[in-house]
């Protein structure tokens, strides 16, 4: 069956995961790994996968996107650049998969709003953050019962499964997560903490998600909507697990949830990695199932001046 | 006299932010105001004051205080005749945004906090306090994880983003008087000259007072404490006693020995809502090496679930939580029923 040509920008834990998932695609191919250091580690195992790289960042793909039928690009660079590789790649009627917490296109969690995008053929779409992706969804399974006047999250990360580029912009981790909670999640008010453990052997990704509702919550029908909501994650990603809760507390709910991954690129501990290339790819399969049928067609994006 | 006679230590108040623990942020904008215009008055030259949790704590995570950071730095700085005031800022909770506001409202110094291991989370918000023209420091929290070389390693860092100050805080109260020596001494090594080097001490081992004095010895020249030791755990180091053993030994800090006492026994003793002291609670911190703001947490989920403070703690220690991970203190208790056939899945 014929497959969705793919390019992966950004050479690193996240962008070097993502091969392994989207070979396993059944709708995408990975074709092209663009990096920045010829020496990256990330560029070594995509050539050894079968992919092209270029070392040569963003302008080192664009004289191949056509000739090579490049349509969707995921984009695990940093904040600062995302703008400019979008753009760019829009230009030649390339859809843009933002896994950068730049958030200059709409917000995606796939079990809560990816269907809505993908009839909208959005060009360029926002995976918030691991963090997002892992609370997200239990924030709005609470928030379709009744109404969530705040909601906030805490995600322990180990601290081997987090790269230079996630160290340096833990503020705009905070502010798009923050965001996210609310426009996707559909709490009033959103907050989001990260806090990363380096204890060895490493900690498996952690999430804690409290809301607080409005009025006493309808704890059996909170119960039943995370439940379903969990079933709705580990299809793509197996290892989201309940631990604890939901507890009840007042209006205060909270659920305990932990990531473990597939162990591709980093071992399991590192479910955070995972549940970020999982939800993009899944969210790639949606735009790329579509085109595939001949229900949505990509066009260029004019540049304006 | 002793060897450390003439040697001048710049002392830092921290009863008005890690009392903040101790008090489950319920200090009043009226309270903070009075403790921190005596302590300005007996001439301590910082004060730390806001959330326990620093800059952006306000949360179901660390508690909600009964004012905003920015009213609690507002009220207190615009009184203040010479003592500097500060705040803490954790990455990952704090953010620039927060620190910009907290400057606007008129700290002037900033401990920027890190686990011991993970300095390189803080770049941006050093770089941006220093661009503040702030006094900023880098905070590497539960020093103890860490020896001595790796840490010095990670104070280097933070010097290179532009820290004045590097702080060795002994967060669980764990550390002997000779685990500073080493720490303080390869943070000396690594450093530039014209870096200090600070030591934030809790007292749960009952050595905090030893354990800054070692500091001083081996060349750190400031000493964060709270007067009467108003802090999370068993307190920090206490300030009075400290000041008096630093007087004894000829150390100058130039903050009033009696006007101190006068406030600890006064003013903050009467506010303690438990007496912050060492007992089997917070010595446990100290002797399984917990980070000391888990204690009223660890108490509140032992009432809540059938499973005693102490085996909490000790279970957290194993599983090597750090600051910040407050969540995982229900989430442990929480599992450790379910064990005990105490507590039953909902569903």
């Amino acid at each position: 069956m014929k497959k969705i040509r793919c390019a992966l920008i950004g050479s690193g834990n996240i962008g070097t995961d993502l091969i392994y998932k989207i070979q396993r695609s059944e709708f995408l191919e990975p074709v092209w790994m663009v990096g920045i250091d010829p020496e990256s580690e990330g560029l070594t195992r995509a050539a050894a996968m079968g992919l092209k790289t270029t070392h040569e960042g963003i302008d080192g793909l664009l004289p191949h996107v056509l000739e090579d039928e490049i349509q969707i690009a995921f984009d695990a660079t940093s904040a600062y650049v995302h703008a400019e590789n979008s753009r760019k790649l829009n230009a030649l009627g390339v859809m843009m998969i933002d896994l950068t917490p730049a958030a200059i296109g709409p917000l995606c969690v796939p079990p809560v709003n990816l269907k809505q995008h993908a009839e909208k053929v959005e060009m360029n779409v926002n995976m918030i953050s691991c963090a997002g992706q892992a609370t997200i969804p239990i924030v709005s399974a609470v928030s379709q019962v009744q109404g969530v006047e705040y909601a906030e999250i805490i995600a322990s990360l180990s601290s081997k499964s987090i790269g230079p580029g996630t160290r340096a912009n833990l503020d705009e981790f905070t502010y798009t997560t923050s965001n996210a909670i609310e426009v996707v999640g559909g709490a009033k008010k959103g907050k989001a903490l990260a806090i990363i453990n380096p204890a060895e052997p490493p900690m498996i990704m952690r999430n804690t998600i409290y809301c607080l509702t409005e009025g006493e919550p309808d704890e059996a029908k909170i119960t039943a909507s995370v439940l379903a909501m969990i079933k709705e994650v580990q299809k793509y990603v197996p290892g989201y697990k309940l631990v604890n809760g939901p507890s009840f507390e007042g209006n205060k709910v909270a659920v305990f949830m932990e990531v473990e991954g597939l162990g591709d690129y980093l071992p399991k501990y590192a479910g955070n990695l995972d549940i970020m290339t999982a939800a993009a790819t899944r969210t790639a399969e949606m735009f790329a199932e579509e085109i595939l049928a001949g229900k949505i067609q990509l066009n260029p994006v004019e540049v304006a001046s | 006299m002793s060897d450390l006679n003439g040697r001048k230590v710049i002392l830092h108040d921290m009863c008005l932010r890690d009392g903040m623990h101790a008090k489950r942020e319920q200090i009043s904008v009226e309270q903070m105001v009075k403790v921190a215009t005596v302590l300005d008055d007996a001439g301590m030259p910082y004060i730390q004051v806001t959330h326990g949790a620093g800059l952006g704590g306000n949360s179901l995570q660390h508690g909600f205080a009964l004012a905003s950071n920015e009213e609690y730095i507002e009220a207190v700085a615009s009184r203040m005749k010479q003592a500097v005031v500060s705040v803490l800022l954790l990455p990952g909770l704090g953010t620039m945004k927060e620190l910009k506001s907290a400057y606007h409202s008129g700290a002037r110094s900033v401990h920027v906090a890190t686990h011991c291991t993970e300095a390189d989370t803080s770049p941006q918000h050093i770089a941006c306090a220093r661009e503040l023209g702030m006094d900023t420091t880098g905070f590497l929290m539960m020093s103890h994880l860490s020896d001595a070389r790796s840490l010095a390693q990670e104070a280097k860092k933070m010097e290179s983003y532009g820290a004045n100050t590097v702080y060795i805080t002994d967060s669980a109260g764990f550390m002997l008087p000779e685990d500073v020596t080493q720490r303080v001494t390869a943070l000396r090594d690594v450093l530039k000259p014209e870096t200090e080097i600070g030591f934030h001490g809790h007292h749960n081992m009952g050595l905090g007072i030893s354990n800054s004095i070692a500091a001083i010895a081996a060349g750190a020249s400031r000493i964060d404490g709270s007067v009467a030791g108003l802090g999370a755990g068993a307190g920090n180091t206490p300030l009075e006693v400290f000041i008096a053993v630093c007087e004894r030994m000829g150390i100058e800090t130039g903050v009033d020995l009696f006007k101190t006492m006068d406030i600890a026994d006064e003013i903050i003793f009467p506010m303690m809502d438990h007496i912050v002291r060492v007992d089997k609670d917070s010595l446990t911190l100290g002797y399984a090496g917990v980070y000391s703001t888990f204690l009223l947490h660890a108490k509140r989920a032992a009432e809540r679930f059938g499973v005693p403070a102490r085996d909490i703690l000790v279970e957290l220690g194993r599983k090597k939580m750090i600051g910040g991970q407050e969540d995982m203190i229900q989430d442990t208790a929480m599992t450790m029923a379910k064990e005990r056939g105490l507590l039953k899945q909902n569903f």
